[in-house]
């Protein structure tokens, strides 16, 4: 198949970008999407020109490295889907393909589809851990942990840390990444200690990057490559109100 | 013909202390000198790579008061590859009361290594197993649980024991998550810096000890220096030498490369293993290989056509024309032998004619037995992700259709050679993680390179780099203006110069792609005298053509990932030239490591211990002059070595 691709172009952080147009022929249905940008990279150092940087690592959906928005979709078309989990046999002959980077005032870009998204480790550094040093833990059995909370524990810590949610988000929220840290460590009986003050850490840090409030539009969902719900930003929430109501009282 | 390589002295002190092997990990810790809280805040350490072992290195180091500074090429350290690992960790916590004990996956590493690696270190690795799981059960990690809330385990790779700890198919990911959580922990709290998308381009060696890296800013093309009391490489393994593994597409051997060309030995560089279960080549553009669980073996059956070229669809072929061949030759084990065995099967089959699928590069992994027997719904919960995985990027519907799987590259037991102190051949250079060659020896099991990698960089890095400090008292104030440091600095430049200016005809891709193809023919599944001979020289044809003839488009002063990756694959080809020389000298089978020359009447792998008991320490010895071998011999007094055998 042969497809038409519109690609922002940007040098560097402070250039200014376009969208440019490529054609790329004879490409397979059972090439990924990133395999395709290869072909076409293939082909514009062969005419001297520069490759198309984009993020990527482990090409199979668990890094969060690759950040594509795909025909205006955070991640493309299909749902549940990492960019490096597309294929192209989900596109069709002849179409015009349009890849931009996230965009986001907190992730600025810093080539072309490539985008500094260090904001997410910051909201990590303010609180998003359990502080356990190592050689202080006791035995892994002393502490029983009701399989719903390991569970609902495992299911937001799923998240890939990829920043589609922010992307997608009409006001630029990084709730849902939030909300799935503090539901991952709040779920556990290990992370109770720290639960409200962790929290409200993370959510001020969250702010001070410049990331928007959440007004639960429920975007940021539907692009998630992991399906990380909703309700988990109303449990940060709940957590970072029962800080506040601790820190006046 | 001109010698391919020259044999130096034997490796005689790996500084494992003396005594009875259960008591040598504590005699270590209490022999090595401590330093003062106040005097470790003096010290620095720089830490290369934040998989599992950086990230906990760097973790812990910090928290004990070190400054450390950690890189990674990615843009946060949560990226490593690490993060890919699905199964599981191993951990000799008996939960089970199965029989399970410290000795026991000592003898089964060492056992499943071919007896290939060092007594005194597989024992203390599994020592500290236990120790890990609390660690990280501490953190927040969220193991899998059984309904009375305690940790659940699977049994993994092959073992009678169920002691492999796992986070659905994501341990991996979970198990980094906890590491670099407590890393960025220490971030905020001033002892850790994190330098993310920056690429370790060379050592500093000055007076003969580590004192820091020549790095390259992956954003602005700035090459910058840093300096530090102790270098630490926790950079990975080296599979995608092969081009298509298992692997990040990123992985490489530049670290760990760099540092050999310094004075590091690189130890069993041809240990690479072969993962028997993973989705075949779909084409030209294939860029990387996924892995499909090897717990699939549990209940899927591996069959091929009987008749070569049988073109039907699997489903109508009858169980009369089928060759459930690892049933038929190891009926002990069958679809459970261990992952040599049944990845050799498949190639041979596949040499055969009678593969399936394109290029006939593959062999069924069929469900129906097992799916009439328990159901679908239990197929579903047990392997369900893997099922929607393989569906996702093949198209086909393995609830219908039987799976086609393909041996890939999946880990590199080889790495730089290290002491019972993790420390390299060059003073002050520590390896952990993937990137040393310590535990595994010749083959790896399922579940324990996680585990190897968590003990090294939580538990035994931090108690053996005190020793290094009190022992080797940086004497002299040392910065970036430092003559060697400037040296380093200028070579890199004008290696990048280098290839800025070749302005050839060819991508960089199309020489790994090349390279890659060599290596797996020859190197690969099995190796022979001939075909490695025939490999070194096509290597080093590709090789020149490479410095000649390779486009590299842009410059240095921008982000620029053609310039990344070609100074990746110069180095794979270095490293794959002395991977076939390694080979080549090995004239054994054992473990991953198949010589044609050596096998058994049936046609399983020869040791020859005698001969080969040892571990080979290359020593670099300058471009076009052959490396030295330098030998470590193994001593077993406590395991008895016998042949494997799974019929
Ligand atoms: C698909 C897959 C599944 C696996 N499943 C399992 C499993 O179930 N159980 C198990 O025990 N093992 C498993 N393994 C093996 C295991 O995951 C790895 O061996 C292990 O994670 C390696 O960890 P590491 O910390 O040594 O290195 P890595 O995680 O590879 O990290 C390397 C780090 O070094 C950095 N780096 C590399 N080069 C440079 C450079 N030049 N400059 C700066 N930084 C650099 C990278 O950025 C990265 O941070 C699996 C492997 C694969 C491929
Ligand atoms: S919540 Fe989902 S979209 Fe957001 S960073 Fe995590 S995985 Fe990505
Ligand atoms: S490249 Fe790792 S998630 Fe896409």
């Amino acid at each position: 198949m042969n497809v038409t691709l519109r690609i922002w172009r940007q040098h560097d952080r402070h250039a200014a970008g376009r969208m440019v147009s490529y054609g790329v022929e004879s490409i397979s249905p059972d090439m990924s999407f990133l395999e395709m940008l290869d072909v076409l990279n293939e082909q514009l150092t062969a005419a001297g020109d520069d490759p198309v940087a984009f993020d990527n690592d482990c090409r199979e959906g668990i890094c969060g490295m690759c950040s594509l928005v795909i025909n205006g979709i955070a991640h493309g078309p299909e749902e549940l889907t990492a960019s490096c989990q597309l294929y192209m046999r989900h596109f069709t002959d002849g179409d015009t393909i349009d890849i931009e980077p996230w965009r986001s005032p907190s992730f600025p870009i810093l080539r072309d589809l490539i985008v500094d998204r260090s904001a997410f480790d910051r909201i990590i550094q303010a609180g998003g851990y359990i502080s356990a040093p190592t050689g202080a833990a006791p035995d892994a059995a002393a502490m029983l942990v009701p399989k719903k909370d390991a569970d609902r524990a495992f299911d937001a810590a799923t998240c890939i840390g990829c920043g589609a949610c922010v992307a997608a988000c009409p006001n630029g929220s990084a709730m849902l990444f939030t909300g799935a840290k503090a539901t991952h460590l709040g779920a556990l009986p290990q992370g109770q200690l720290e639960r409200n003050s962790r929290a409200l850490a993370m959510v001020n840090q969250h702010d001070a990057e410049g990331f928007g409030g959440c007004t639960e539009i429920g975007e940021c969902t539907a692009v998630c490559p992991v399906g990380i719900p909703l309700d988990m930003i109303s449990r940060l929430n709940g957590d970072v109100l029962s800080a506040l109501r601790d820190n006046t009282t | 013909m001109v010698e391919l390589f020259t044999v130096g002295e034997t490796i005689r002190d790996t500084k494992a202390p003396g005594g009875p092997i259960q008591e040598q990990w504590e005699a270590r810790r209490f022999g090595a000198k401590l330093i003062n809280p106040a005097n470790r805040r003096k010290l620095s350490v720089i830490i290369v790579g934040t998989g599992l072992a950086g990230a906990s290195a760097a973790a812990t180091l910090g928290e004990a008061g070190y400054q450390v500074k950690s890189f990674c090429y990615q843009d946060s350290p949560r990226r490593a590859h690490s993060i890919a690992a699905q199964g599981g960790i191993n951990a000799a916590k008996d939960y089970r009361n199965d029989g399970d004990s410290i000795r026991r996956l000592f003898y089964d590493t060492v056992k499943g290594g071919d007896y290939r690696s060092r007594e005194s270190n597989v024992y203390r690795l599994a020592e500290v197993s236990s120790a890990i799981i609390d660690q990280c059960v501490a953190q927040g990690v969220p193991f899998a649980r059984d309904y009375g809330g305690l940790l659940d385990t699977r049994s993994f790779g092959g073992v009678q024991v169920s002691r492999t700890f796992y986070a659905r198919g994501q341990t991996g990911q979970q198990l980094l998550l906890g590491a670099y959580q407590a890393l960025e922990r220490q971030v905020a709290a001033g002892t850790v810096e994190v330098h993310t998308r920056h690429e370790m381009l060379d050592l500093i060696v000055i007076d003969g000890k580590a004192r820091g890296i020549v790095v390259r800013d992956m954003v602005t093309g700035a090459l910058e220096t840093h300096v530090a009391d102790a270098v630490v490489l926790a950079s990975g393994g080296y599979s995608n030498v092969y081009h298509l593994s298992t692997n990040a597409v990123g992985c490489n051997t530049t670290a760990t490369w760099r540092a050999h060309r310094k004075g590091a030995l690189f130890a069993n560089p041809c240990f690479t293993q072969i993962h028997p279960t993973c989705i075949p080549v779909s084409g030209e553009h294939q860029s990387k290989l996924t892995l499909m669980s090897e717990s699939l073996r549990n209940d899927g059956r591996i069959w091929v056509p009987k008749e070569a070229g049988d073109g039907r669809d699997p489903r109508e072929i009858p169980d009369g024309d089928r060759d459930y061949y690892l049933e038929r030759q190891y009926p002990a084990f069958g679809n459970l032998v261990p992952r040599d065995v049944a990845s050799r099967a498949a190639k041979n089959q596949c040499d055969a004619g009678r593969g399936v699928g394109p290029g006939g590069r593959g062999v069924y992994l069929d469900f129906a037995d097992a799916t009439a027997r328990l159901g679908r719904a239990a197929i579903e919960e047990k392997y369900g992700n893997l099922f929607d995985m393989y569906h996702k990027i093949t198209d086909e519907d393995p609830y219908q259709v039987p799976m086609r799987i393909y041996p890939a590259v999946h880990y590199t037991m080889g790495g730089l050679w290290v002491d019972y102190d993790l420390e390299s051949s060059i003073p002050g250079l520590f390896v952990v993680g993937e990137a040393n060659f310590s535990d595994h020896g010749a083959n790896r099991l399922g579940a324990s390179a996680l585990m190897q990698g968590l003990a090294d960089g939580y538990f035994i890095l931090p108690n053996t780099i005190n020793d290094y400090f009190v022992k080797n008292p940086s004497t002299e104030a040392i910065d970036a203006s430092h003559p060697e440091a400037v040296k380093a600095v200028d070579a890199v430049r004008a290696r990048i110069n280098t290839f800025l200016t070749i302005n050839g005809a060819r991508s960089v891709d199309s020489f790994h792609k090349e390279l890659g193809a060599i290596v797996w023919e020859y190197c690969g599944m099995e190796r022979n005298a001939e075909g490695l001979q025939h490999a070194l020289g096509l290597i080093g044809a590709l090789r020149d053509e490479f410095w000649t003839n390779v486009k590299v488009t842009g410059a240095n002063e921008e982000l620029n990932q053609t310039l990344e990756r070609a100074g990746r694959v110069a180095d794979f080809f270095e490293l794959a030239e002395l991977m076939c020389i390694d080979a080549f000298h090995r004239l054994e089978s054992c473990g991953s490591h198949f010589r044609t020359e050596s096998q058994t009447d049936d046609g399983e792998a020869l040791r020859v211990d005698d001969d080969f008991a040892y571990v080979a320490a290359w020593e670099f010895t300058g471009d076009n002059s052959p490396p030295k071998l330098r030998k470590e011999s193994l001593e077993y007094h406590n395991v008895k070595l016998t042949q494997r055998s799974y019929k």
